[in-house]
């Protein structure tokens, strides 16, 4: 990549290549005798496929090939017993409304679009429930699969507390619904080769599940995927309607590229869950917390399951000798969920820090000062200590942003005609994740330096980081550095999941530039130069075009002996006019605590990003299904509501930049996520504040607010 | 692909002659709700008459009448000097729906065509009296949060989606139609119809017919007006419950005054009672609660649009009330 034009040396590398549209994503491969793919999806929610009438489709112009359950190609890995769950195109059984059982491929889109609309399906309906709420009230008193329970001291500690806070919280399925589309471009080659051009989150996730299902070498396969136009999560999956395209391949010898429609994108490339939660505090009357009792029902399929992190902040975020958790997934009749943006954690701090809040009102304290109150030194749930935490500051840092000193603690103290503000502050956490990743360097005589490692970039700007790192490590101007990702060919790194990249990655790229700098001055001793020699010199002193160092890193013993987390601090104003219910956001900090900040710009664009998806979680965005059908109702863009700019006022970003001692050479732990935990509640929190009116039940849209009183 | 002809016209005559030779025709203006409705599978015209070159495009002052042509674009009326002046309740409606770039190509006739946003509609694997005269309604006792709360039947009870008519009802507009006898006039008003047991009929335009141009008498309510729109986002998302509020305030009393209300039905809503109302009365906030109150008299909820029956007095209240505190 050409990084000539950049203006500043913390530019986004490839964000010319951005906006000028020469960033190159899957679906722009025009390989030779390429094909389309469209999916047939089914129009019930639960039974099994009768029959499936493919002729007049076979029939229609442009129609290359029609392939289902009935004359798929064979996928071992399915056939086996205890294989993937997923089976879904690979079987008769209908699991979900929407759910892919036949792929058309025609020489164009429109072609394949029409034939796709002529197959006809006939099914056995069975009984099936789609709604959540239904489900978590009919198995409550059941025990069903989830996560283990947790206990510290006594359980249900706080019922019997001087102050008494117990109150249920509902978050609606969401849907990542990034920009891009989901899909790929498959082309399986005659001698079993294969060639992916995919929108996933990890190059070598993909090989290996392509690999896993067809039974061929994992090096038969080769995945590509450069620029990734938003996953959120959703992209962290290999879904069946990728196997699909495989498989539509594999049996008519030609590439075929499948994108699906943005309705699909409601219903068969994961969710965030819906869920239900029961938060108990406890608090003495002077503030102390003495109990936490965190009870959470998640959303689940019922032919695959999925768990996430819901709970887990409850377990140490806080001081408190008496804490128990309990999380159970619930199963209905949809697609299975996948991760989206700060994932369980959001979903559980939206609750938490609701309650948090509820409790610092019933003591009539101040919210901010109560948290501080019980800011805990050590983590009493892995008892260890924080390798770095600097809440205090940032709590310090965000109030005098957000203009903390103007909040009244009683609720609805200010009032200017119609307009009623509030502020609220809550706090996000996630774990500060280190993985194994390998990078490949070569510097060259002339110059550059060439890093290369099989990670991805979703959009937060993995390159511009990795490139920041070597080139304050070497002192090469960033102009010369280039970084090469999104190639399942490169040394292999984990998937861009987890806010783990920057320190996974960073930290092989770190390995990478201190060993290649101490091969330049051994050369450099060697051959009688000054151990401060300018390494063209020294490379071309030894008549070498270049050097090449692969390294693998990852964490070692400092991970048992400290607790690592990111955090942030969210500070909200709103304004809530009080006849038409509308909350509008009127001001935004956010302060992360996340360690050295390596990439400013994109570390900013993180925090701006999250602010933004939690406005959304907060304000607009629900999924929503007529549970009579098991069908999605407002499965567009015009519906289903992401904040718009007129939503988004001026946001605010600090950050501590402090590194952790600990973590990884760089002392940057990862921010992707908790730019976004905890924002909904600290947006919930303002909105009580404003008004008096507490809403639990995402999102808050203005009809919430006119119905509360 | 479902193939069908397109077809571009330069005359009011001749697009009319095309429309009367082929039942299965359609005309497309700016396109943003027929190709989705194509898409969709809702639609599916054998033939487009593209009538984007008709010269209808006029927004002048003809004696007392504001003219204002159909292929007008949405954009175009609402950044006229004419319009911002004359009729600025015009202006704030167009500005409130849609975004930027549908504006742009939005037209005025397609605008006053656009069909309702009722998810039952928009797919074919639900019911829908609308799309599918006696497949029944899937709002009735399902996702009906965005649906009407006056004038419903219970074979429909899709809101219309406009902003901009809300505005049009307000300000006595006339439609011009053309068809192959000539012209006809029809107040706006009568344009848009309930739902009644024809849901599949949103107006009374003819099958022969064409939308021209809009006729709008010229009125003194510009200075206190305002177009008041409630949503689930600050923009590019249809009305929870809008209102148009127009008032003429000589010595504190009202002297003219026009409220319509839209999110609430199947055709623009015009409060007629709460305009008897407050004519000749006083701009004070109790007489605008007492006419919101009289707005309500026939509401009905339908389960999640319940909100609406105090969403929708509360916003009048507060249109009236801002539109009164103009200067
Ligand atoms: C995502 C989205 C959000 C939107 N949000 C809003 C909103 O908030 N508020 C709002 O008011 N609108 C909104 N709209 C709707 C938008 O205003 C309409 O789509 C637009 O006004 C239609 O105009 P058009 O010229 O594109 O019509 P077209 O799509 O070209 O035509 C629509 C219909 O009108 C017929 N037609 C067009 N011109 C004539 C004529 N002269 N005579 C007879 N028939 C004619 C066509 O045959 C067709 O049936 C939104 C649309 C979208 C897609
Ligand atoms: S409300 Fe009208 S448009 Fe919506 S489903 Fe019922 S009949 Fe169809």
């Amino acid at each position: 990549m050409n990084n000539q034009i950049l203006k500043d040396e913390n530019d986004r590398v490839d964000g010319v290549y951005k906006v000028t549209g020469k960033a190159k994503y899957f679906a722009e491969y025009e390989l030779p005798g390429l094909t389309y793919g469209v999916l047939v999806t089914s129009t019930i929610t639960k039974g099994k496929i009768l029959s499936l009438d493919t002729k007049a489709a076979e029939k229609a112009p442009g129609v290359i090939s029609v392939l289902s359950h009935l004359n798929k190609p064979s996928a071992p890995a399915y056939e086996q017993e205890g294989g993937p769950a997923m089976k879904i195109f690979y079987t008769d059984k209908i699991f979900f409304n929407g759910q892919p059982i036949a792929i058309v491929v025609a020489n164009t889109f429109e072609r394949a679009t029409y034939a796709a609309s002529l197959v006809k399906a006939t099914y056995a309906k069975e009984e099936f429930n789609t709604d959540f709420e239904k489900a978590v009230n009919d198995t409550e008193s059941k025990k069903l699969q989830g996560q283990p329970d947790y206990k510290r001291g006594v359980e249900n500690a706080y019922k019997t507390a001087e102050v008494v806070v117990e109150q249920k919280y509902h978050l609606p399925i969401e849907t990542h619904n990034p920009m891009e589309l989901h899909g790929i471009i498959a082309d399986w080659h005659p001698n079993n080769q294969v060639t992916v051009y995919a929108k996933t989150q990890g190059v070598k996730a993909t090989q290996g599940t392509i690999a896993n299902v067809f039974k061929i070498p994992i090096e038969n396969i080769q995945v590509k995927s450069e620029f990734v136009g938003g996953g959120f999560g959703m992209a962290l999956r290999t879904w069946p309607l990728e196997i699909a395209t495989v498989m539509a391949s594999k049996h008519i010898g030609k590439p075929v590229k499948i994108m699906i429609t943005r309705m699909q994108m409601f219903t068969m490339v994961g969710n965030r869950p819906a869920a239900i939660q029961t938060i108990g505090l406890g608090a003495n009357k002077d503030g102390t917390l003495t109990g936490i009792t965190h009870r959470a029902f998640g959303e689940t399929s019922v032919y695959e399951n999925f768990t996430e992190g819901v709970v887990n902040m409850a377990k140490f975020m806080y001081q408190c000798d008496n804490v128990n958790t309990q999380y159970t997934v619930v199963p209905v009749d949809l697609g299975v969920p996948i991760w989206m943006r700060g994932p369980g954690e959001a979903t559980g701090a939206f609750a938490l820090e609701s309650a948090i809040d509820e409790m610092a009102h019933a003591l009539n304290m101040d919210p901010l000062e109560f948290r501080i109150k019980n800011d805990p030194e050590r983590d009493q749930q892995r008892n260890k200590p924080f390798s770095d935490k600097n809440i205090k500051e940032a709590y310090r840092v965000g109030s005098q942003k957000i203009g903390w000193s103007e909040r009244k603690n009683k609720p609805g103290s200010l009032v200017d005609g119609q307009l009623k503000t509030g502020y609220g502050v809550s706090i996000g956490v996630f774990n500060a994740n280190r993985g194994r990743a390998s990078v490949k360097g070569t510097l060259k005589a002339d110059g550059s330096l060439i890093l290369q490692s099989a990670t991805s970039d979703i959009g937060p700007g993995t390159g511009t980081g990795m490139t920041l790192i070597a080139s304050k490590l070497l002192g090469i101007p960033v102009n010369k550095i280039k970084f090469e990702l999104g190639d399942s060919s490169l040394p292999p790194a984990p998937s861009q999941g987890g806010s783990a990249t920057l320190s996974t990655v960073g930290s092989a790229v770190n390995d990478v530039c201190v060993s290649l700098k101490s091969t330049i001055a051994e050369l450099a001793a060697n051959s009688n130069m000054d151990a401060t020699s300018n390494f063209i010199d020294v490379l071309k002193k030894n008549n070498l075009p270049s050097i090449e160092v692969t390294k693998q890193s990852q964490a070692g013993k400092e991970r048992d002996d400290y607790s690592m987390y990111s955090f942030s601090i969210h500070f909200v104003k709103v304004k809530v006019h009080s006849l038409t219910g509308v909350v509008k956001v009127d001001k935004i900090v956010s302060v992360g605590d996340s360690g050295t900040i390596v990439s400013p710009k994109t570390a900013r664009s993180q925090m701006v990003g999250g602010a933004v998806g939690g406005v959304g979680m907060a304000l607009t965005e629900e999924s929503i299904l007529d549970h009579r059908y098991g069908r999605y109702i407002n499965n567009n863009f015009a519906d289903y509501h992401v904040p718009v700019n007129a939503d988004i006022p001026e946001i605010e970003v600090h950050f501590i930049n402090k590194p952790d001692p600990y973590i990884n050479p760089m002392g940057a732990k990862g921010m992707g996520e908790i730019a976004l935990i905890g924002f909904s509640a600290a947006v919930a929190n303002a909105v009580f504040n404003a008004t008096g009116k507490r809403i639990r039940t995402l999102p808050i849209t203005p009809d919430k607010i006119l119905a509360t009183s | 692909m479902i193939n069908f002809q397109y077809l571009r016209t330069t005359s009011v005559k001749s697009a009319i002659a095309l429309l009367l030779k082929d039942k299965n025709s359609k005309f497309i203006a700016g396109g943003t709700n027929l190709i989705d409705l194509m898409k969709r599978g809702v639609s599916a015209p054998e033939k487009l008459i593209d009538i984007n070159h008709v010269p209808l495009k006029q927004i002048e002052l003809v004696g007392n009448n504001i003219v204002i042509g159909a292929l007008a674009s949405n954009t175009a009326v609402a950044e006229n000097a004419l319009i911002k002046d004359k009729l600025p309740l015009l202006a704030m409606a167009l500005n409130a729906g849609a975004s930027a770039q549908l504006r742009n190509v939005a037209t005025v006739g397609g605008n006053m065509m656009q069909r309702t946003r009722c998810g039952y509609f928009y797919d074919t694997e639900m019911p829908c009296n609308k799309r599918q005269p006696g497949s029944g309604c899937g709002a009735v006792g399902g996702f009906n949060r965005m649906h009407a709360i006056f004038g419903t039947s219970d074979k429909c009870i899709a809101v219309h989606p406009s902003d901009m008519c809300i505005a049009l009802v307000a300000l006595d507009a006339v439609v011009v139609l053309a068809n192959s006898k000539g012209e006809r006039k029809i107040s706006f008003k009568d344009f848009h119809r309930l739902a009644g047991d024809t849901p599949q009929l949103d107006n009374n335009l003819k099958a022969d017919e064409m939308i021209i141009r809009l006729e709008i008498p010229v009125n003194n309510l510009a200075k206190n007006s305002h177009y008041l729109k409630v949503r689930d986002r600050a923009s590019y998302a249809f009305a929870l419950v809008s209102v148009a509020a127009g008032m003429e305030i000589s010595n504190n009393k009202i002297t003219d005054i026009r409220l319509a209300m839209g999110g609430v039905a199947h055709k623009p809503w015009r409060l007629t009672a709460s305009e008897n109302f407050l004519k000749g009365k006083k701009a004070t906030i109790e007489n605008f609660e007492q006419a919101a109150k009289l707005a309500m008299a026939d509401a009905k909820g339908y389960g999640e649009n319940n909100f609406k029956l105090q969403m929708a007095p509360n916003t009048i209240i507060e249109a009236l009330n801002v539109a009164k505190s103009k200067a």
